[in-house]
């Protein structure tokens, strides 16, 4: 097929295909599959949903309409847009099309247009559109906020958007519907193709793909052989805690030695980075293995994969950075280090070794502890019985919309009543109410504050016909600069010291702003010393010799699905688990001697006496940010009621609060009215509504990331938004941004949404085991990292206490005193 | 309001935890950097519509100051105006608070780098003040002694046991000279520990930090 080369044809040509193709290119005929077969039935449809699985070659069935209608009808001007969500994946596909384009010496012309295109080949492209153009939801958004985009976009007939399933679960989707809608406008015969991996709802991305409300065929074709997937054994069991795989390193090795090319796949970027150092050191015959995460530079990712697509390499430890896109040649073996937490993700995951298509797909979870195993195992079940997973979105969110009614102001003056036609055609946005719609323009044009300070510097002004535009047309550069939706954490390039040295790739601006000169971390599997920072560029020296100082990059941190963690719930309740392995066998009947296990449909929680202090554990399996919330409302309704608590801890099932009093009697702390009531006034002052507000003020266009061309430094970004958050909080608290801001947090971060279900799901059902000494299902908890401990009076305590010392240690007593 | 007593030059004086310098010898309350009109200026260049408050935010903390310490003089140390002439664009609101303000106060406005020229509003526009051995300006001048000064927003950063980062706008103090905080909403911060800082105080400076207590550490370097 097309992609790989290697993959054999396995099905025989199409007979719709025109002859002008097949006869052409080898190639071409090839990748006329299964998959390729619905598309050209599909062709004339206003909307298609394509959905097979990861590698089975639908990226060129989504093609093939478009090189038959332009080798039979030949013609100047853009033909198709492919949208994805990968930079790389538009490269990518533009060298694969090009082969078989060239082979069958046909004459169509394929360019591809992302962030890294250079500025003069974008002024060529929009002076002459080639007829295919592969680009990202952000270029695409750029491409039509130009005043000649009807020029642009004139004769467009076809849209691909690749991987939408991935695109459907953040706000680049919402960006790119919303783009689609205002090209459709452009084109009204415009024909919309979405290629999707294996997804649980295939309506939901349907709804998302389609023109509101038109309707949207949808083919799945044949999923392929069941997967074979199993628990990698493991000569050490699991630790009690930790996300490091250790123990697993020497099993790793072997399985890699025995296949020919394993990804590696790891949650987060750090623990790669941990995990590819330690698979290093221990790999004595010295294989070929290789990293890859979004934290690498470009050009080192781009090596990687270069050797990958050669088959240099015997393994890659990767992150999320390879979930998409490109089929990397003969991978035969996945393995998932760290629990799944998402079913879904797992399957798509466990697609990128199915270096045939209608081979068994294999891969090997390894739990990276003990509690882990049992999640394991759960996931195992899921994907077998092909249980897939997925939260619900709700509707569009607001700052996307903003940031698009800008994005149009760019473009030209624009009708208000055209535009909320216009946007009401994308499916997450059919439902957006004319008010709704007002409010965001009023923010954009006035910044929609109670104070009307800004008559005189409206950003968008309506002219006496009745036209909104710009009122400096100025504007639009800094419009342009900030488009985009992707909250990438602030983060710092590394660099060898001296002459220009190599990029290395980026850390975390808070993680370089706790490295003092002479630390080392770990980056690109390499240990190195920080030197210093110059012109926002973190210089570092190779140092092979000290152990390294842990990267904490951010890397997301997947909560547990919900369904993931009924299953494990179902998965307690057994007599006997013969799927387990000893070790973690054992540790659950302990649990069930000492304590109970939790149960689906009650509330478990333990009490009892641990280091000094009360100890209460809540097993509400409601997934890591749930938890976290609860943790912070339970210890806030706990000070309420006297019950001293000093801190907590989260993790994706249970939360660990310490204390000074028993709880005698949980039932009060778990009134949901009292806890939402809890949430109203915790939100306002909390760090994750401030984290949760610079992200929506950022895509809504109030804080401005790029100011001729300059970046700002995250810190000078991170203090304004805080200050412009407690402002409004203070003086506007009905602002649209607040408004936006409390929505994202209820289902992002905060997670409220999951406790409102634990709740109702336990109906007061709350069984309360007072113990002697701590329980084999806590005592995990207790080695668990990112304790928080309660904030008030405790951090003046702290802060006294650390003045105190500096003083002492400074002989500076009497100062202040 | 808790304060803390700096001896600085033979001159005693109060930092507030709001940022603002009380001498109460002089009733004169010092306050730098307000920058007031800071929306409206970028709103005007056809930037972002931020919240238009930091003037009320400001001007509320300055009124309390006043009440609670009883000044007669006020000494706004340069940059209280984001840019020259926007104290025309101010809300007709904040131009009133600050009138009121001004009534019975003598009001002195030294000229900083963002607001060079005369005022609109009331009181007397300086290049600088001489005043009972000290001389208050708005950018610190090398070898100068018994300076007070604005211009560089200084801000500390301390890690706390367990790892908590706070990050505070502070004062620093040494021998000979005293910078003050930005005392504006909207103001952002220099570290104390850029060169710029570092250079210009002494190895034994001191950092006060503002917030409900101000407090005294070793300048962060």
């Amino acid at each position: 097929m097309l992609f790989l080369g290697r993959r054999a044809p396995i099905y025989e040509a199409c007979p719709t295909c025109p002859s002008l193709l097949t006869s052409g290119s080898p190639r071409v005929a090839g990748a006329c599959t299964r998959t390729s077969v619905p598309c050209w039935r599909g062709a004339g449809a206003p909307a298609l949903l394509l959905i097979a699985p990861t590698g089975g070659g639908k990226t060129l069935a989504g093609f093939l309409p478009t090189l038959a209608e332009l080798t039979e009808t030949p013609r100047t001007g853009l033909h198709t847009l492919y949208v994805s969500p990968l930079k790389a994946l538009a490269a990518d596909i533009r060298r694969n099309l090009l082969i078989p384009i060239e082979e069958a010496g046909l004459p169509i012309r394929v360019e591809d247009r992302t962030g890294d295109t250079s500025s003069s080949r974008k002024r060529r492209q929009r002076a002459h559109p080639p007829h295919i153009l592969l680009t990202t939801p952000e270029s695409l958004a750029l491409l039509t906020s130009y005043e000649d985009a009807p020029r642009i976009f004139a004769g467009l007939q076809r849209v691909v958007v690749d991987e939408i399933h991935a695109l459907a679960e953040s706000k680049r989707g919402d960006q790119l519907m919303l783009a689609l809608a205002r090209l459709q406008r452009l084109c009204p015969g415009l024909r919309r193709v979405g290629l999707s991996a294996t997804v649980e709802d295939p309506q939901a991305i349907a709804r998302l793909l389609a023109r509101h409300p038109d309707p949207c065929e949808i083919v799945e074709a044949d999923p392929g052989p069941e997967p074979d997937i199993s628990m990698l054994h493991t000569e050490a069991a699991p630790p009690w805690s930790g996300g490091g795989a250790a123990h697993a390193i020497p099993a790793v090795l072997e399985q890699v030695r025995r296949h020919r090319t394993t990804l590696i796949f790891h949650n987060t970027r750090a623990q790669a980075e941990i995990f590819f150092h330690k698979l290093w050191l221990a790999n004595e015959e010295a294989l070929p293995i290789g990293i890859h995460h979004g934290s690498l530079d470009r050009g080192q990712r781009e090596k990687v994969e270069a050797a990958m697509v050669r088959g240099d390499l015997r393994a890659i430890v990767c992150t999320g950075s390879l979930d998409l896109g490109i089929d990397w040649g003969d991978v035969d073996l996945v393995i998932q280090i760290g629990a799944p937490k998402n079913v879904k993700r797992l399957v798509q995951r466990i697609g990128r070794a199915n270096h045939r298509y209608n081979a068994p797909s294999k891969a090997l979870l390894v739990p990276a502890n003990r509690f882990e195993v049992v999640e394991c195992l759960a996931a195992l079940e899921a994907v077998r019985a092909r249980d897939l997973d997925g939260e619900r979105r709700g509707s569009g969110p607001r700052d996307v919309l903003c940031q698009h009614i800008l994005i149009a102001a760019c473009a030209g003056p624009f009708e208000a009543d055209a535009l909320y036609a216009e946007m009401t055609t994308a499916g997450a946005y059919a439902g957006l109410s004319r008010a709704a719609f007002d409010d965001c323009l009023m923010f954009c044009a006035t910044g929609g504050y109670a104070l009307r300070a800004y008559d005189q510097w409206q950003r968008l002004k309506q002219r006496e016909d009745g036209l909104w535009q710009l009122r400096d047309p100025r504007s639009a550069a800094r419009i342009r600069q900030n488009i985009g939706t992707i909250q990438d954490s602030d983060t710092l390039k590394v660099r060898y010291r001296g002459r220009g040295g190599a990029p290395l790739g980026e850390i975390e601006e808070g993680f370089a702003a706790q490295l003092t000169r002479g630390d080392t971390f770990l980056i690109g599997g390499q240990i190195v010393r920080y030197e210093g920072l110059r012109e926002m560029v973190v210089q570092v020296s190779r140092d092979a010799h000290r152990k390294p100082k842990i990267a904490t990059f951010m890397g997301t941190k997947f909560a547990t699905s919900t369904q993931l963690s009924e299953r494990i719930l179902r998965l307690f309740q057994q007599e006997d688990w013969p799927g387990l392995p000893e070790h973690t066998a054992d540790w659950l009947h302990l649990q069930r001697e000492v304590s109970r296990l939790p149960q689906p449909g009650r509330l478990l929680i333990e009490s009892f006496p641990h280091d000094g202090r009360e100890q209460l554990v809540v097993y509400g399996f409601a997934g890591r940010n749930a938890m976290q919330t609860l943790g912070l409302l339970l210890t806030k309704r706990m000070e309420e009621e006297g019950l001293a608590p000093m801190g907590f801890v989260a993790t994706d099932y249970a939360v660990l609060i310490w204390g000074l009093d028993a709880i005698i009697d949980p039932g009060p702390l778990f009134d949901l009215a009292a806890l939402e009531a809890g949430l109203e006034g915790w939100l306002a002052g909390n760090a994750v509504m401030k984290r949760t507000f610079r992200a929506s003020a950022t895509i809504a266009g109030l804080i401005e990331r790029n100011i001729g061309g300059q970046r700002k430094t995250g810190r000078q970004a991170t203090m304004s938004s805080d200050i412009l958050y407690d402002t409004l909080v203070k003086y506007d608290p009905d602002h649209l941004l607040l408004q936006i801001t409390r929505e994202e947090a209820m289902r992002g971060l905060v997670d409220f949404a999951r406790i409102r279900e634990m709740c109702q799901r336990v109906e007061g059902r709350i069984d309360l085991v007072r113990l002697a000494r701590l329980s084999p299902l806590s005592a995990p908890l207790f080695l668990e990292p990112g304790r928080v401990p309660i904030r008030g009076s405790a951090e003046a305590r702290l802060l006294e206490e650390e003045v105190g010392a500096l003083l002492r240690e400074a002989g500076l007593w009497e100062i202040g005193a | 309001m808790t304060r803390l007593g700096i001896d600085f030059c033979g001159a005693t004086l109060e930092a507030l935890g709001s940022g603002a310098l009380f001498w109460p010898a002089e009733r004169l309350l010092v306050v730098s950097d307000l920058h007031l009109g800071k929306s409206a200026r970028l709103a005007a260049q056809g930037g972002a519509l931020l919240p238009p408050y930091e003037g009320r935010e400001t001007l509320l903390r300055l009124e309390r100051d006043l009440e609670a310490t009883g000044a007669r003089r006020v000494v706004c140390l340069g940059d209280s105006f984001d840019a020259a002439g926007i104290d025309l664009l101010l809300p007709e609101e904040d131009r009133l608070w600050i009138a009121r303000l001004q009534a019975g106060r003598d009001w002195m406005w030294i000229e900083g780098n963002h607001d060079p020229g005369p005022v609109s509003l009331g009181g007397t526009h300086l290049a600088e003040l001489d005043l009972g051995g000290l001389v208050l300006r708005h950018i610190a001048k090398p070898g100068a002694r018994g300076e007070v000064s604005g211009h560089y927003h200084p801000k500390a950063r301390l890690v706390l046991r367990g790892g908590r980062v706070i990050s505070r706008a502070c004062f620093l103090v040494d021998e000979a000279r005293l910078l003050m905080p930005a005392y504006g909403a909207y103001t952002g911060g220099l570290r104390t520990d850029s060169p710029a800082l570092a250079g210009l105080m002494e190895a034994g400076a001191r950092a006060i930090l503002t917030g409900a207590v101000p407090l005294a550490i070793p300048m962060p370097r």
